[in-house]
């Protein structure tokens, strides 16, 4: 156990959490706040107000080169022709057999230079696939390892960002990201998120994480907002229904099963790897669907692996990726990979809980979405 | 109600205080701390035999379920039902209005096996 705590890595923010009390967690080779104050309150800080969580164990890779768009188009499923410079998409990097090894956000910074950020946990696994497949026109690198990031997330994300950088007069549109360098040292800014809310995102170099997270925490005060640990993260990210790496996705689940196809792009001109089967699946039918479902009787929190029936169905007809009691809509929520058959917004569905059965039913995405 | 210091307490963090035959039994603030917010309590039935050990009820935070084993062998007289609105409870008040649930005593010379406050506060340091 202490030997294994030993070789977790931390975040340049480490002591900052530490001084706040964080409970810190192993997460993916990281230790992380799991929460600050607790994982409800600072799910309701987001909702309502703003949160800011340390993502500086995210992978950022950097990759340039004269060909370096039909590159990332052979090995990555949306279309990256479609992102302006300034602008990020949504993509995911599949194996042969078109399972899922990772999803991510990639950015055009420059005509011919871009930007990935990877999930923490398969920063290493996407890195060794990229150099694997890599080719002389492409350069690679990864540039994680020096940097931090923070995710600046909820309604008053933006005025958040507003007062802590009175400075910079124009901000980034959903999806968008630039380049700030004036008074504060080289800062990405992207307005993308994990939480179903409104956001920023902001990469630097670790040198200056400790001045940006105090300036942050401190303009975040009179907000109301709260420092957010991994623990809402997760809540936030279900009720939105954006899947989680290791979850909702895997190896084996392709995109087109997780109910991803609008960022699987199959007119480019470039053939991406696992393309061809899911060619297959799109002309002989999915097998299997990933689902949000609710449960409207009072239940235990769902989690994975939890098995899901149909009334008059003898069989499990699927099982939840991801679950959590919902802070928001206070119900039981989660996410399932169910049989297709069964896969259409409002099936009545039970979920088994320690043997017991809660009576629910299938629905559409998201499971909560923001008012304003 | 006695303070936690005359509680008795079992290695895997329950606490039970014991006034004559009946125990009254919830989990220690270490362990509602380690756990963070409490989401779901799963009680057991009242009049339900127990052995010490036996694991009869599960306290659920957002991240994990965790088991609760009986510290004593003997019957559930009486549940915490306030839980079933009310979760948190184990959080803010785990020695006291977070109380689990409560117990018919079988064999007093168990309790003895039980830790003192002292000693559980060795066991967690």
């Amino acid at each position: 156990m202490l030997a294994k705590k030993a070789t977790l890595k931390t975040s340049p923010l480490h002591d900052s959490h530490k001084k706040l009390e964080a409970k810190m967690v192993p997460f993916s080779g990281w230790e992380m706040p799991l929460h600050y104050q607790g994982i409800i309150p600072e799910h309701k800080a987001v909702r309502e107000s703003v949160g800011v969580f340390d993502i500086s164990h995210m992978g950022v890779f950097e990759v340039s080169g004269t060909k370096s768009e039909s590159w990332i188009n052979a090995l990555l499923t949306n279309d990256i022709r479609s992102a302006a410079v300034g602008e990020g998409q949504y993509t995911l990097m599949l194996n042969e057999n078109g399972g899922v090894i990772d999803d991510l956000i990639i950015y055009r910074v420059e005509d011919q230079r871009f930007l990935m950020v990877v999930n923490a946990a398969k920063t290493q696994e996407d890195w060794d696939w990229l150099v694997e497949h890599k080719n002389e026109a492409v350069e690679l690198s990864n540039i994680g390892g020096n940097m931090a990031a923070l995710a600046i997330q909820g309604p008053k994300s933006r005025a958040l960002i507003e007062k802590a950088f009175p400075q910079q007069s124009i901000l980034p549109t959903r999806n968008k990201i630039f380049f700030w360098d004036e008074s504060i040292p080289p800062l990405w800014i992207s307005r993308t998120g994990y939480t179903g809310e409104d956001g920023f995102e902001l990469f630097f170099m670790e040198e200056h994480s400790q001045d940006l997270w105090d300036l942050v925490l401190k303009r975040m005060e009179p907000l109301g907002g709260l420092p957010a640990g991994l623990g809402s993260r997760d809540t936030l990210r279900l009720e939105a229904c954006l899947p989680l790496n290791g979850n909702d996705l895997a190896p084996d689940i392709s995109p087109l099963e997780a109910g991803l196809s609008r960022f699987v792009s199959f007119d480019k001109p470039e053939k991406f790897i696992g393309s061809s089967i899911l060619r297959e699946q799109l002309e002989s039918g999915k097998q299997r669907m990933l689902m949000p479902f609710v449960i409207s009787e009072k239940c235990p929190p769902p989690r994975k692996d939890y098995e899901l029936f149909v009334k008059g169905h003898g069989k499990p007809i699927g099982k939840a990726t991801s679950g959590a009691l919902s802070p928001t809509l206070g119900k039981g929520i989660g996410l399932a990979l169910v049989q297709n058959t069964f896969a259409k917004p409002d099936q009545a569905i039970e979920i088994e809980i320690r043997g017991k059965r809660y009576k629910g039913h299938l629905t559409k995405k998201p499971l909560y979405r923001k008012t304003s | 109600m006695s303070s936690p210091d005359q509680y008795k307490y079992s290695e895997s963090h329950e606490w039970i205080d014991i006034e004559g035959t009946i125990g009254t039994v919830g989990i220690t603030d270490h362990a509602q701390n380690e756990l963070s917010d409490v989401v779901y309590v799963e009680l057991p039935e009242i009049g339900k035999e127990v052995a010490a050990g036996d694991a009869i009820a599960v306290v659920e935070s957002v991240k994990a379920a965790s088991d609760i084993y009986a510290p004593v062998s003997g019957k559930v007289t009486e549940v915490n039902d306030t839980l079933g609105d009310d979760p948190a409870l184990v959080n803010t008040g785990a020695f006291t209005e977070g109380w689990l649930f409560k117990i018919e005593v079988s064999n007093a010379d168990e309790a003895k096996k039980l830790l003192s406050a002292d000693a559980y506060k060795k066991h967690i340091s």
